[in-house]
């Protein structure tokens, strides 16, 4: 087994989530079974292949510019005043589940 | 005349000559929702004052004799991950039940700018995770073909929606295969554009390398002409592409003859379902019947694509949806002391079992010490199925096979078993990572009356190679 319900409690403390004793006994079995199956790609010698991110990689990038000049197909004008008009406060606030007519508002931060 | 079951150009001539009008026509879909949703459940949310604002508009025009857009009068159903101003938009996802999108996605924008009408928003599984729709968190969509089976996913709702006549044509999203699968499913035509040619300024995130917007409908030219409609650079999206949009309904009768048809062992392998297989074989002799010419090409790296696809979505996944945190929109739990209690019970109690699963995996696979392991492994491995079709398109024009293993699965069947599901994705997800365009049309029916659908895979930005192709079967058959 790769993954052990301690690794489960780890993952799922980075992803913020709770998960309920047992979700977390489901979530060891359900990885387990998918990482087994993902194993299958260690038959594959890709020791000399370069990583692909995304397709626009392949088509777009300019090899024979330097630094960000190379991803020049994705620019476009610096607008000052943004592409679109910003959000008023209130309608940035309208789906809040909590709010003041100013700021969002959350539990306390801090504890003591 | 009868109003449902429409082709665009039928629809929008039927109100440009003034036979019938675009709220007569938004009314009677109303009505057939009204009528037969409630056994199928293709429908979340239903936006009747903007649709009828918009036929109004639309109606003005025929009256004053003015020519109609491509779409006008169109009633169409968007899957409810495109945001829509003013309109509920969930993602499938009790994490976003409530919420009002105070802006609109590009590609909906541009289906009311060419004339359509919102009729609502289509069910769809949460965020768009899964290959049966059974993971929305409201309700299940059940097949109109065969109401004890899926529509397929996760543009189930948009499948369903068109398949049953309650919309002419519908948009969904496709990230593993979301689009093509359930059009398979329910008997209808699926699109998936080339990555980059339609903007996705307002589609919820899942994996941001992988997700495409792109058109269900009844016909290949529908589908034609709705993506001629939508795709185009969009300053909103970076990675929209800045090439020229052919109207791809030009080339659509231009005959087939002489194109070269790839066909890969690959496809047709173990797990595939006999009467697939069959239909898809007769499919091919049909095209080839029509002057193309079929050539043995090899995917060598296919079977590798699930793990890959998985690792990858999974890992954008679990990135994307961090933002989903009880704050600004979304889900937030009550009685909470503090601020990361809030955090994490909102997420446990917003989210379905699916999406933690992936979300999940995810962070597992970009985790220190996996992250080469798993995420890079995954990524290079990408690299290698997306060669696999240069190297294929060097020889041919297009690549058929079948869409889906098999015929549309029982509700239930599936769902407790995560990899079963995710195998149902086998021939769809190495477009999404390769990036290439693919269209599914129905060919043919298995014994218990089940819908079949044929893939046509093509090059980079090369849509009108498997209009062309899927036109052209679509007569014939």
């Amino acid at each position: 087994m790769k993954v052990t319900e301690k690794d489960v409690a780890y993952v799922a403390d980075l992803a913020n989530l709770e998960l309920s004793g047992g979700e977390r006994t489901g979530m060891v079995r359900d990885l387990n079974s998918i990482l087994d199956y993902i194993d299958r790609l260690n038959e594959l010698d890709t020791s000399n292949v370069e990583p692909m991110a995304q397709v626009s990689d392949r088509y777009g990038v300019d090899d024979s510019k330097q630094g960000s000049e190379r991803f020049a197909y994705a620019n476009r004008e610096d607008v000052p005043q943004g592409l679109r008009t910003s959000l008023s406060q209130e309608s940035a606030l309208a789906n809040a589940p909590d709010a003041d007519g100013t700021f969002f508002r959350v539990p306390k931060v801090i504890e003591r | 005349m009868n109003l449902t079951g429409l082709t665009i150009d039928a629809a929008r001539s039927a109100v440009q000559e003034r036979k019938t009008t675009t709220l007569a026509l938004a009314e009677a879909h109303y009505v057939r929702i009204q009528n037969e949703d409630g056994q199928i459940g293709a429908y979340l949310t239903l936006c009747k004052e903007r649709a009828l604002e918009q036929a109004d508009r639309i109606d003005r025009m025929a009256a004053e004799g003015k020519p109609l857009p491509l779409l006008g009068g169109v009633p169409v159903g968007i899957k409810d991950v495109m945001s829509t101003r003013g309109v509920r938009t969930t993602a499938g996802s009790k994490i976003l039940g409530n919420y009002i999108p105070p802006y609109d996605c590009t590609a909906v924008a541009r289906m009311e700018a060419a004339g359509a009408v919102v009729l609502g928003k289509t069910n769809c599984d949460e965020f768009a995770m899964g290959s049966s729709n059974e993971n929305s968190a409201f309700h299940p969509v059940h097949n109109p073909r065969d109401l004890t089976r899926v529509p397929g996913g996760s543009s189930g709702g948009s499948a369903a929606a068109v398949a049953a006549d309650m919309a002419v044509v519908a948009l969904g999203s496709d990230t593993g295969g979301s689009i093509r699968q359930p059009a398979s499913f329910c008997g209808v035509v699926g699109l998936m554009p080339t990555y980059g040619r339609v903007s996705r300024y307002g589609l919820i995130a899942f994996a941001s390398s992988l997700d495409h917007i792109g058109p269900l409908a009844k016909t290949v030219k529908d589908v034609a002409i709705v993506l001629h409609a939508i795709a185009g650079r969009d300053p909103m999206d970076s990675t929209s592409a800045d090439l020229p949009v052919p109207d791809y309904t030009t080339d659509l009768e231009k005959s087939v003859r002489g194109l070269r048809l790839g066909v890969a062992k690959e496809y047709f392998g173990e797990g595939l379902d006999d009467e697939v297989h069959h239909a898809v074989e007769s499919a091919i002799d049909e095209l080839k019947s029509l002057g193309c010419e079929v050539v043995p090409v090899s995917l060598p790296h296919t079977p590798y694509a699930i793990p890959t696809y998985y690792l990858i979505a999974t890992a954008e996944a679990s990135s994307n949806l961090a933002r989903y945190d009880g704050v600004r929109y979304s889900y937030r739990a009550s009685g909470v002391k503090t601020l990361s209690e809030m955090y994490r019970r909102s997420r446990d109690e917003g989210f379905g079992a699916e999406v933690k699963r992936r979300i999940m995996l995810g962070t597992y696979a970009l985790s220190a010490g996996y992250y080469d392991a798993y995420y890079l492994k995954a990524q290079k491995v990408r690299t290698l199925l997306t060669r696999d079709f240069e190297e294929a398109f060097r020889k041919v024009d297009a690549i058929v096979t079948p869409t889906s293993p098999t015929a549309a699965f029982r509700l239930g069947e599936k769902s407790n078993d995560p990899l079963a599901m995710y195998l149902a994705d086998i021939y769809t997800v190495t477009a999404d990572l390769a990036g290439i365009p693919g269209i599914s049309i129905p060919c043919g029916e298995t014994q218990g009356k089940l819908p079949i659908g044929l893939q046509i895979l093509g090059k980079h930005f090369d849509e009108a190679t498997i209009l062309r192709l899927a036109h052209a079967y679509e007569r014939a058959a």
